[in-house]
């Protein structure tokens, strides 16, 4: 079937329709990976966006049981150029198209991704529609563009109860602002005993529960919406006790402590992104899906030191907090679709954690 | 880290001749690191012994020494030099084993050189099978477990502990004879035991079996403060059991998920790391496509084929990096040059898919076997860009430029679908085109994936193509099918093959429809950055990328010689490059079209403007329509670029130089043979014919031995020598085999000595920069035969007919630039062979060893200016005062039953360089060169000559039995020279007994064969066997007294003990 995708600057793709056939407004953003859709689908983070992968071949593995990052795909819209019609992989069990179908998830193929991801490029990320009708109304289908924001996304991700997960290592608990698996995964790897809330708990209920450390998760949308949030990311700071945010936690850490966040002209998502770490003098390949970041000058040196920048360009990647064993990455150390190399980070939070239990002792 | 500033000087090993499995890729990555390091101030010394090389011009390094590449040249060349360093990671395996050997003798450290780049202990770790095994078991790398036995109860006990299926490899037997796949006891009982008895040592491996396993490759890098990153993934569509270099490989992994695809990159990270490499390396993995199981098969710590072709297919410049490395840059201190704006620090993006496919040289040995396996036999390889794996595999098979424009081959459409299933179990070259019939026939992708291990995904796609074929077959289609068909990558050509029109009526049905083709950017960044590299693949697309600048230059195309082949090597590569260059520097805006991903005319910064695609008419004649060029160079592509003359002509594109008019006086019988008579040139009595009657008939009447070869071919393909009617009807059989457009010569064969000179003409004047002399007479391919410089036996009254033969011709044909001519002097004649009005084989050779700029001189003249005023004068260029030698090299070990006996057809890969300032030193250099051992007192030679060489053999063996060597003859030979009191024993002939020849040769003891064939049977089985035993044994085999005799010289009156490195830079 035809489908059409259109921007908000009026520029129109023509293409076939994969997965759902349902109309869908959202803002279009490119992601430059080149494995890891299934993955990237189900990122929470992508809540509110449709993706554009700059990778041609799409669907040549298929999907599978395993690899969901959360309970169901959260991005609103896949647009490829080319679908493979049969996945060809041990794991798969289902073809990319019959995914997207079973999840309802608006797809389209056959378009010039690479032009696509030119205009989001050089004009900035902005919303788009992709549409089967035949005789679509051009002016209603712009209104709808022109009044979509991407907002309330992290209510809409986040888990609405909390669940505990035992183990044998430091009790941890983790903010689930829109987490993906591999998150609870790594630190479960490590033997965490690890509860998980949801976005909206009150700081006090988790730090009555005396926990050795906080994890704060990565998550969709623009962290200054999160006004509620910000004041109980502030207290978790107050507390002393270890905390590691990645992505949005990073961020609202960064709001919570009094730096300015602001919206890039068309973020960073792909699992190429070099970033360096300060510390080490070493830089590392990283999965990255943002479209905001903190913006350097405005992070008082008092409270943080920027521990990581972007090699590409220069912006910030991470804080190490001065005053509390608190440090905060901007890129995806649990990977899942990328690269695994700064996997250490995980390892680091919890000898920090393990540190500090030794001494409470 | 900064650069590091002890460092001045840095010698840099090359590769040595084109071999295969040792092509152009390290000329491209040599010349990229020398130009990295130039750009940093330091002084580059280079020692390389193929003068055909880019990375030999004095232009690329400070210091360049064409020699032998050797410990002791190498040695000599260090305490002249004095280099500050070694960098040993670019010269591919040769460069790699003589910077440990220069390591472990000592002389790096008595000279203060420093190895740069990767040390010895992780060369050691990386190279030696223990070191490798024990590192990899530390870093928890599973290898492929393997086991050398001697007993078959020791083979059943150690696979009892691995499992069945095993590979059993007998030790010491070429093309693996006698091993198999043992899928239970019995099976490997029996195939242990038969290996056992046929091993000379009575040894067999046992390894765990892999084939069908996918094959996976990750090029990483790695600086010196311990930063790894991923260049580029690749995937080989035939599983393991295939060398990779004879694979198609397609870039990034295709049927890889998040999960393998992540634990293989970690994996190939954790080996570099632990290898300590600080640069680039090649990790090659097995991945079992049932599970997470994988094995590294293979780590090369050095820039590599693998690390060329990901170069080409990512952007990322890998051997210029690595270089900056080597300095002591760290990664995030290297620019991105492609986007001007990133770093040296991060992973490519591919937005399309690459593919990469062996050019095999069965088109010229036919009678080779076209099995592929772990021995590698193409001799070089295409890459294609598209935005789907059909378009990129179908753009690959017209660049292979095999007359194939589709996945349809004649030969097994006529096949039964029976025989296609036989076919589908064979390993070779043709495996692709027998899965696409076998879907016509209706055999399912599933029984396809059973039979071949081919990934199912990889099936489908070729599915689809097989599906629209099917849809264009129905007649001429409507603007979307074209339009989908263009999409999928089908030429022109072929939908009008399959709807039953001509090539130009569907070209201008696309035009009606507005079908055109678009072109992307490769820029290393999947669009995310802004680039300013001008790296072009066609699609078929909405956007067009590559707008036409017009910035008042006047724009000029090159088109490049594709694939890399016997007969058209990296020479022709030297030559795009140099006139690019010559162009660039006269103001022009520059435009190349090439697809041979191992050259240096590819590299993103040689030409203002590059099209990675095939050197067909419709895709050059697209990249015409796009960039309306000023005018069109084809002089230096060599027979690719050449054939493409009228396409670029009947556009109205003018050609600069000599026209395609030109051109084809040169190729036209007729038309040849008028210019001939008008300027009073003799030439060999022939005819042009199209059948076997008329080549009968033409070889009857000018007398027999006559050469029978296709026109409009380079490197003597499908030339032979007839001397029967039955000759000639086998020879046209084979010739008729492939596509002829282009009559067929019969020329009556004149065996004197043969003379080759290039020169540049600029419609008045010409300049020949000098006259090269064959040591071999006529009847051996000019590529084949050693020649020198400045000729030995040519009398002044020859050089000056010659000259005027040429300059005369030149005249006539209408050459503006390049004419290169053969000649034969014979009886105290000069006869000419054949013109050929473009560049050839010799000129960086002979650009090299005099001085002379040709192809910027021909590239000057062919925009208008004169010999008189370009400073190097005209007609003969003064001889210098060195001799030197160009010695062809073979890759005959590679390639199973290919006859090495030399003759009118090209078998050579390569060459190399000896340069001294006398004849037979020259020769001794370029002997060792080409790693061909001279013999020497006490050396075993075995004589078996056919009757017309007898006598000349008695001189040689004379000469011989002088230099205190041992004769051994068979028969005819051995009564031949004991009748004249020579020293010789008798060796038995085959099916007369043992020990016969064979034996001797397979026992070792013989040195050398001299082995002259008669030509009159096309296989002679014993002599075959002999010459195949010979390559397989390692002993040297010349099949020429002419040879024989430069040896002789070499031996007689060269000296080992004296041989001094020639800088060519200071000539």
């Amino acid at each position: 079937m035809k489908a059409t995708l259109i921007l908000e600057n009026g520029a129109v793709f023509e293409g076939e329709s994969i997965g759902s056939t349902e109309d869908v407004v959202c803002e279009m953003v490119f992601n430059t990976s080149m494995v890891g859709y299934q993955e990237i689908l189900t990122d929470p983070s992508y809540a509110g966006q449709g993706v554009v992968m700059t990778y041609p071949l799409i669907g040549n593995y298929g999907t599978n049981d395993e690899d969901d990052e959360s309970e169901h795909p959260w991005a609103e819209a896949l647009v490829i150029r080319h679908l493979a019609p049969r996945g060809s992989n041990f794991r798969c069990t289902s073809t990319l198209n019959d995914y997207l179908i079973r999840h309802g998830i608006t797809g389209i193929q056959d378009i010039d991704t690479r032009a696509l991801t030119r205009i989001l490029r050089i004009q900035g990320v902005m919303n788009g529609v992709i549409t089967c009708e035949e005789n679509y109304d051009l002016d209603a289908l712009m209104e709808r563009m022109h009044a979509y924001r991407v907002q309330g996304t992290v209510e809409r991700v986040s888990c609405k109860e909390i669940t505990h997960i035992p183990g044998d290592g430091p009790r941890i608990a983790l903010y689930d602002f829109g987490e993906k698996r591999n998150m609870a995964n790594r630190l479960l790897h490590y033997g965490c005993d690890l509860t998980i809330y949801p976005a909206h708990t009150p700081a006090e209920t988790v730090l009555a529960e005396g926990y050795d450390g906080i994890m704060l998760s990565n998550g969709p949308g623009d962290p200054a919406d999160c006004v509620d949030i910000i004041p109980q990311v502030r207290k978790l700071y107050e507390s002393g006790i270890p905390i590691f945010a990645v992505c949005l936690g990073h961020q609202l850490m960064a709001l919570a402590t009094g730096a300015r966040s602001r919206k890039m002209r068309f973020g960073h998502r792909g699992a190429n992104h070099p970033v360096k770490d300060l510390a080490r003098n070493r830089c590392y390949i990283t999965s990255q899906n943002h479209g905001y970041v903190i913006e350097a000058e405005s992070v008082d040196p008092e409270i943080a030191e920027i521990s990581h920048i972007n090699v590409n360009d220069g912006s910030l990647e991470g804080l190490r907090y001065r005053q509390k064993p608190v440090f905060t990455v901007q890129f995806h150390p649990e990977a899942s679709p990328g690269p695994v190399d700064t996997d250490y980070l995980f390892r680091s939070f919890l000898d920090v954690v393990e540190q500090r239990m030794k001494e409470a002792e | 880290m900064p650069k590091d500033s002890t460092l001045k000087k840095v010698l840099v090993i090359g590769s040595g001749p084109i071999v295969i499995g040792q092509a152009a890729e390290f000329d491209y990555a040599g010349t990229q690191a020398c130009r990295a390091l130039k750009e940093e101030g330091i002084e580059v010394v280079l020692v390389n012994s193929n003068p055909a090389t880019i990375m030999t011009d004095k232009d690329v390094a400070d210091h360049v020494y064409i020699e032998p590449l050797n410990v002791y040249t190498l040695a000599a060349v260090i305490e002249r030099e004095r280099p500050d360093a070694l960098l040993p990671t670019l010269g591919g395996q040769i460069g790699l084993n003589l910077a440990m050997n220069l390591t472990e003798d000592g002389t790096l450290d008595k000279y203060g050189v420093r190895l740069l780049g990767t040390s010895a202990e992780s060369i050691r770790k990386a190279e030696d099978r223990q070191g490798f095994k024990d590192t990899m078991e530390s870093i928890g790398q599973p290898c492929i477990v393997s086991k050398v036995v001697t007993t078959v109860q020791g083979a059943v006990d150690f696979t009892d502990e691995i499992g069945y299926p095993v590979i059993v490899r007998p030790a010491y037997t070429l093309g693996g004879t006698g091993g198999g796949i043992a899928y239970d006891e019995a099976m490997l009982r029996e195939i242990a035991d038969r290996g056992i008895s046929l091993s000379r040592v009575g040894e067999v491996l046992i390894e765990r079996c892999i084939s069908g396993w996918k094959e996976i490759e990750f090029e990483v890098m790695r600086d010196s403060a311990g930063n790894v990153i991923t260049i580029c993934s690749m995937e080989n569509l035939d599983p393991v059991g295939v060398h990779t270099g004879d694979s198609i490989v397609i870039a990034p992994t295709q049927t890889l998920a998040n999960k393998e695809y992540q634990m293989l990159r970690t994996a190939a990270l954790d080996i570099i790391s632990a290898l300590e490499i600080e640069g680039g390396c090649n990790c090659q993995f097995a991945l079992n496509p049932e599970s997470y199981e994988y094995a590294v098969i293979e780590v090369n710590p050095r820039v590599s084929r693998s690390s060329a072709l990901a170069s080409k297919a990512t952007g990322y410049p890998i051997a210029k990096v690595a270089a900056k490395i080597a300095l002591g840059y760290t990664l995030d201190e290297i620019p991105n040059a492609v986007t001007g704006k990133t770093t040296a620090c991060f992973e490519p993006a591919l937005d399309y898919c690459v593919m990469k496919l062996p050019r095999l040289p069965f088109d010229k040995f036919t009678t080779a076997k076209r099995t592929l396996g772990t021995q590698m036999k193409a001799t070089g390889e295409v890459m294609a860009i598209g935005n789907s794996f059909a378009n990129a595999l179908l753009k690959a098979i017209r660049s292979l430029e095999l007359n194939v424009h589709s996945l349809k081959l004649p030969k097994l459409q006529a096949m039964s679908t029976k025989k296609i299933w036989d076919k589908l179990s064979d390993i070779d070259d043709e495996r692709i085109f027998v899965v696409a019939e076998a879907l016509r026939r209706g055999i399912t992708p599933e029984e396809i994936n059973r039979i071949t291990k081919i990934d199912i995904w990889f099936i489908d796609r070729i599915g689809t193509i097989v599906n629209l074929e099917n849809r264009l077959s129905q007649g001429i289609p409507d603007a979307k099918t074209l339009r989908f068909a263009k999409e999928v990558g089908f030429a022109d050509s072929f939908i009008a093959e399959l709807c039953g029109v001509t090539r130009v009526d569907i070209r201008e049905l696309r035009r009606k429809y507005g079908i055109q083709p678009t072109y992307k950017m490769v820029d290393t960044c999947a669009a995310e950055f802004d680039a300013q590299t001008p790296y072009y693949y066609s699609t078929y697309d909405i956007e067009n990328e590559s707008v036409p600048v017009d910035n008042g230059k006047r724009k000029v195309l090159v088109l490049g010689s594709g694939p890399i082949r016997i007969g058209q090597g990296i020479e022709f590569d030297y030559c795009s490059v140099h006139s690019v260059w010559a162009l660039k520097r006269l103001g022009c805006e520059t435009i190349i079209v090439n697809n041979n991903p191992e050259t240096v005319s590819t590299d993103f910064d040689i030409a203002d403007r590059l099209y990675f695609e095939p050197l067909t008419p419709e895709d050059v004649e697209q990249i015409v329509e796009l960039e309306k060029p000023w005018g069109a160079v084809v002089q230096f592509g060599g027979q690719t670029a050449i054939k493409l003359a009228k396409t670029l002509a009947d556009m109205g594109l003018p050609i600069l130089g000599t026209s395609a008019d030109g051109v084809d006086a040169a190729e036209d019988r007729e038309r040849f043979d008028e210019i001939l008579n008008l300027c009073g040139i003799p030439r060999a009595a022939g005819h042009t014919i199209f059948t076997v009657e008329e080549a009968i008939a033409a070889a009857n009447q000018v007398g027999y031995p006559v050469l029978v070869r296709p026109s409009y071919v380079l490197g003597g393909q499908g030339m032979e020598i007839a001397y029967n009617d039955d000759n000639i009807r086998d020879f046209m059989r084979i010739i008729n085999m492939t596509a002829q457009e282009h009559p067929i010569l019969v020329d009556k064969y004149l065996m004197g000595r043969e003379v080759e000179v290039d020169g540049v003409f600029d419609g008045e004047d010409i300049l020949i920069p000098g006259i090269m002399e064959h040591v071999e007479r006529a009847g051996i391919h000019s590529g084949d035969s050693i020649s020198v410089y400045p000729p030995l036996n040519v009398a002044e009254k020859h050089k000056q007919t010659i000259l005027r033969y040429t300059r005369d011709l030149a005249k006539h044909l209408g050459v503006i630039g390049l004419i290169n001519v053969q000649f034969i002097i014979y009886h105290d004649e000069v006869y000419i062979i054949e013109a050929n009005p473009r560049s050839s084989r010799t000129i960086p050779y002979i650009s090299k060893v005099t001085g002379v700029p040709i192809i910027d001189l021909a590239t000057r003249v062919m925009l208008g200016a004169k010999l008189k005023d370009l400073g190097y004068g005209v007609d003969i260029y003064p001889e210098g005062r060195y001799y030197a030698v160009k010695m062809p090299v073979f890759s005959f070990e590679k390639l199973t039953d290919v006859d090495t006996n030399l003759g009118p057809e090209m078998k050579s890969t390569g060459e190399c360089l000896g340069l001294a300032d006398s004849f037979p030193q020259a020769l001794l250099k370029a002997f060792k060169g080409a790693n061909m051992k001279v013999p020497k007192k006490g050396s075993r030679v075995i004589l078996t000559v056919k009757d017309e060489d007898k006598a000349e053999t008695l001189e040689l063996a004379r000469e011989m039995v002088e230099l205190g060597m041992e004769l051994y003859a068979t028969q005819g030979t051995y009564d031949y020279l004991t009748e004249r009191d020579v020293p010789v024993h008798f060796i038995q002939r085959l099916g007369h007994g043992h020990p016969n020849i064979l034996d001797m040769i397979q026992s070792g003891v013989v040195d050398m064969i001299l082995n002259t064939p008669r030509r009159t049977q096309r296989e002679d089985g014993d002599g075959w066997r002999i010459r195949r035993a010979a390559v397989e044994h390692s002993v040297l085999c010349l099949t020429s007294t002419d040879t024989c005799r430069a040896i002789l010289t070499a031996r007689k009156e060269g000296h080992s003990e004296q041989i001094v490195p020639v800088d060519i830079t200071r000539l």
